[in-house]
């Protein structure tokens, strides 16, 4: 673990992140990654990191994050575990429990729905052999959620792998894009 | 530059009436200056705005929308409207929100009868619910023994979360999820842990938060409510009990901005519990050659009255810090006129050296509200959230919000919830070279020459860097103090750090404080419950101190209040000395085992709930309180006890008819003995080494009450400081 030195931020003063036992959970990457968003905010303001924080916390933990890596932020960032929390909990793409490293969520609003995306998703969990909300058991990918209107209409029926729009699906498509998973 | 009064001042019209708003205030705060009442549920005065209820939204003109009261700033010529029909349909909407996922659960409800809900769900509720849908379940969360939690009641006002964050300082419970999910919880279970957290209880508008040990127990409209005050700090907490047929069934906060604000320590809150223990004595009791027996209070009085009769100047009185100031000034007056001076109420105290130095009462030196405003502080042997829990809020709020900077010299660094200038940690042994070097760094800091007596002694020490901060910190502004707490005058080498630390004050302009333990110890000693001083401060020829009272071993005890043996500094010692007495008579709550080896006439004696009295805070300020509950069995006050016990004795003017007799005869000598001299030691500090000691007695060991209250007691930090949890 380099050692910790203050980080500029943007009233030109210095946050020192805090240490604590779990702080070393996170990753030399990921301490780098929050870092930089430290500096994007006034002394006092580091609050403000914590959604990117989490973002990377949970990419350095393939896809979910664990209490022990909610309090590593909340410890760096010098915050009430319960402040980091509250965000998590909050979002819709922080996952607070264990679950496959990529997130496939299928649209199965209006136009998607007419352009068959409930079949999409059925397809889907034919294939992977799990309802929506459920994980492969080799961990590799997370049946997130029926997803609402994405604003990619045009392209219906559409789903999101990860942070990645795929659109005009069909049954091969989805095939392809599912086994490119690793 | 004076600023104009006038210049910091808008016109705007409430309900049609012209009125005058201080320049930033909120709408609600000028609608509840004019009497026109805002619904409202997660405002609250003492908490910063968050505006999520939408309960206060009032009608402004021009404005396109309904606006909440509580979080829009008055503006010059705003035309607000409470009563309008837009207002009032705003509100209905919004009670109709917030009643949909509410359940109808009122009549289990602990808050039921005093639910700002249920109260305003009256005004601005519908008859009749049109939602018809599921209502959501919360899953209760486990917040410790001492709150309760039915958070399917929930309407998320945030008010608890906000006291975490901005009162308390640490913030443990937060609002997870969002929309329907949203719930009030911890990040992972566990209990609340902070000395204030029962306040979230009284904060609650509804029923989500409640007391855990009270839960079941009455209803609010059964119940009556009586003004008290706390006993077990100098802050002088007021507080309510509230009394079910004659049974004090739980205390809640008092609001005294003065004093307390609207907060209370858990301690004042939950220690009622101990007023109802099994062990209360409800009746006199003699030992007998057989043992013990039942007595009625003629016989057990004349028995106390022969046995002291009998060791006449050999008796010593021992008193309780929070016994009233009208006990303690009977008790005092029992002794001397008895011919004995050996009387005292610092049982916890061990270094005597400086008595002729003692001020008149142990005081802060300044009102309770002048802390919130210190520049700098330094506080010398205090576990200050522990010892005075309110206290410390209030220098918390000096730091946060003022910018002071604080010191301690303490056996530990301990977790404060506010920036500390710096801690200097030492053990006991190290106190007064660690002061000395403090007051040296101070000397040096300001150019100014310390006392001739303690400038040589001062030249020896070592100063660190630590010292230095300290006394930084205690330069900091123009308004500061320098505090000896509990831990310092438990010290064994107390008189040294008390002529240190007025050195230290007299260096740096302070005031200097003494935060003496107990909830009465300025009564005690204003009402001559010490060996050296009469009533009012009078200087008088010297009896034992408590300490050398119990060493030197005398014929006859009387203690006053619930003392028990933990009480003292030595507990051994004290049970030795009373098992070698001839006569050992105990006015006490409790039937305690130890009592029952050592005493000979056990006298039962209301706690602070069901007798009357006063109690002087540490800052001077006299708060007299009458009975709330009924004293169970044959217990009586003990001012009456005592008033006829000196009777038995032919104690001179023993003929008072009320405690408010005593308390104002003792008020017109006080009144009469005019102003404290400002502190100066007469004591001369030998060397600055030497082994000492001192004890750190947790926040739930200070006296009998709280040591039997069980809820208390199954706290996370009782438990701990048991070595029961890590």
């Amino acid at each position: 673990m380099s050692a910790v030195s203050g980080i500029p931020t943007s009233d030109g003063q210095t946050f020192v992140p805090g240490e604590g036992p779990h702080v070393a959970l996170l990753s030399e990457h990921t301490r780098h990654e929050i870092d930089h968003w430290i500096a994007r905010f006034p002394l006092g303001r580091q609050r403000s990191a914590t959604i990117s924080a989490l973002r990377f916390a949970q990419e350095q933990n393939q896809g979910f994050l664990t209490e022990e890596l909610m309090t590593a932020v909340a410890e760096y960032l010098r915050l009430p575990p319960i402040q980091v929390f509250e965000v998590a909990s909050f979002y819709s793409m922080f996952e607070t429990h264990r679950c496959g490293r990529h997130h496939v969520s299928v649209c199965t609003n209006i136009s998607c729905w007419l352009n068959g995306g409930e079949e999409m998703l059925a397809h889907c969990e034919r294939k992977l052999g799990i309802k929506v909300g459920e994980s492969t058991a080799d961990g590799r990918i997370f049946l997130k959620q029926e997803e609402e209107c994405l604003a990619a209409c045009t392209g219906a029926p559409m789903m999101m792998v990860d942070h990645e729009f795929h659109e005009h699906l069909t049954p091969e498509k989805i095939d392809r894009i599912l086994d490119g998973l690793k | 530059m004076a600023a104009n009064p006038q210049d910091d001042l808008v016109n705007v019209e409430v309900d049609g009436v012209a009125v005058k708003g201080r320049k930033g205030a909120m709408i609600i705060h000028v609608t509840d200056a004019h009497g026109a009442y805002v619904p409202r549920f997660c405002y609250h005065d003492k908490l910063p705005v968050a505006a999520n209820c939408r309960m206060c939204l009032v009608e402004v003109e021009k404005a396109p929308k309904p606006l909440p009261a509580c979080a829009t700033p008055i503006a010059e010529g705003m035309k607000i409207y409470t009563r309008s029909k837009a207002a009032i349909s705003a509100q209905k909407a919004t009670m109709e929100f917030l009643l949909i996922n509410h359940p109808l659960d009122c009549p289990i409800c602990d808050q039921g009868g005093e639910c700002e809900l249920q109260d305003l769900a009256l005004g601005y509720g519908r008859d009749i619910a049109r939602f018809s849908e599921r209502k959501r379940i919360v899953k209760d969360k486990d917040l410790g023994p001492l709150v309760s939690t039915d958070m399917t009641r929930c309407i998320h006002c945030t008010r608890c979360v906000r006291f975490g964050q901005d009162v308390a300082g640490i913030q443990e419970l937060g609002t997870t999820g969002r929309g329907e999910h949203m719930e009030i919880g911890t990040f992972v279970e566990k209990s609340v842990e902070h000395e204030l957290s029962g306040n979230i209880i009284d904060l609650c508008p509804v029923g989500a938060l409640n007391s855990k040990p009270f839960r079941y127990q009455g209803r609010s409209w059964e119940m009556s409510q009586a003004p008290l005050v706390s006993p077990h700090d100098g802050v002088g907490t007021n507080i309510f009990g509230h009394v079910l047929r004659g049974k004090l069934k739980r205390v809640v906060s008092r609001a005294n901005d003065a004093v307390n604000e609207t907060w209370i320590a858990d301690r004042d809150r939950f220690s009622y519990e101990a007023v109802n223990a099994a062990d209360r004595l409800t009746t006199p009791m003699i030992r007998t050659e057989a043992g013990w027996r039942e007595a009625s209070w003629d016989e057990a009085l004349a028995a106390a009255a022969r046995g002291l009769k009998a060791a006449g100047e050999q008796t010593g009185m021992l008193v309780h810090p929070s016994a009233s100031t009208e006990e303690a000034y009977l008790a005092a007056r029992i002794a001397r006129s008895l011919g004995t001076a050996h009387v005292d109420h610092r049982l916890r105290q061990r270094d005597f050296r400086d008595a002729q130095s003692d001020p008149r009462a142990p005081s802060l030196g300044m009102p309770l509200e002048a802390v919130d405003t210190l520049s700098g502080l330094l506080v010398i042997g205090a576990n200050l959230r522990s010892e005075l829990p309110l206290l410390a809020h209030r220098v918390r709020k000096a730091v946060v919000r003022a910018g002071a900077s604080v010191g301690f010299l303490d056996l530990a660094a301990r977790p404060y919830l506010f920036p500390v200038a710096v801690q200097v940690a030492a053990s006991a042994d190290a106190w007064v070279a660690a002061l000395a070097g403090i007051v040296a760094a101070a000397a040096q800091a300001s150019g100014t020459t310390p006392s001739a007596a303690l400038a040589p002694l001062l030249q020896e020490v070592k100063i660190d860097d630590a010292h230095r901060r300290a006394a930084a910190a205690l330069g900091n502004g123009s308004r500061r103090a320098v505090w000896l707490g509990a831990l310092a005058q438990r010290h064994s080498r107390y008189a040294d750090l008390r002529a240190l630390a007025g050195e230290l004050a007299k260096l740096t302009g302070a005031t200097l404080g003494l935060l003496a333990e107990g909830g009465n110890a300025a009564g005690a000693w204003l009402a001559g419950a010490v060996p050296h001083r009469a009533a009012a401060g009078a200087v008088t020829a010297s009896g034992c101190d408590a300490n050398s009272m119990l060493t030197r071993g005398l014929r006859a005890y009387v203690t006053v209040g619930a003392i028990e043996s933990s009480d003292f500094v030595d507990g051994e010692l004290a049970n030795r000395a009373f098992g070698q007495a001839a006569c050992v008579i105990a006015l006490t709550p409790f039937d305690d085992p130890a009592l029952r080896r050592h005493a000979h006439v056990l006298l039962p004696i209301g706690t602070f709930a069901e007798t009357s009295g006063t109690f002087v805070n540490l800052e001077g300020r006299w708060q007299s309180f009458t009975a709330a509950a009924k004293a169970p069995g044959e217990t009586r006050p003990g001012w009456k006890v005592l008033r006829v016990l000196g009777n038995l004795l032919d104690c001179d003017g023993f003929d008072y008819q009320s405690s408010e007799d005593v308390r104002e005869e003792l008020r017109r000598a006080v009144l009469a003995a005019g102003v404290e001299p400002t502190f100066v030691s007469a004591h001369t500090v030998e060397s600055l080494q030497g082994a000492a000691v001192t004890d750190d007695v947790p926040m739930y060991a200070v006296d009998a009450l709280v040591r039997r209250a069980p809820a208390l007691q199954a706290t996370i930090v009782a438990r701990r400081s048991r070595g029961e949890v890590a």
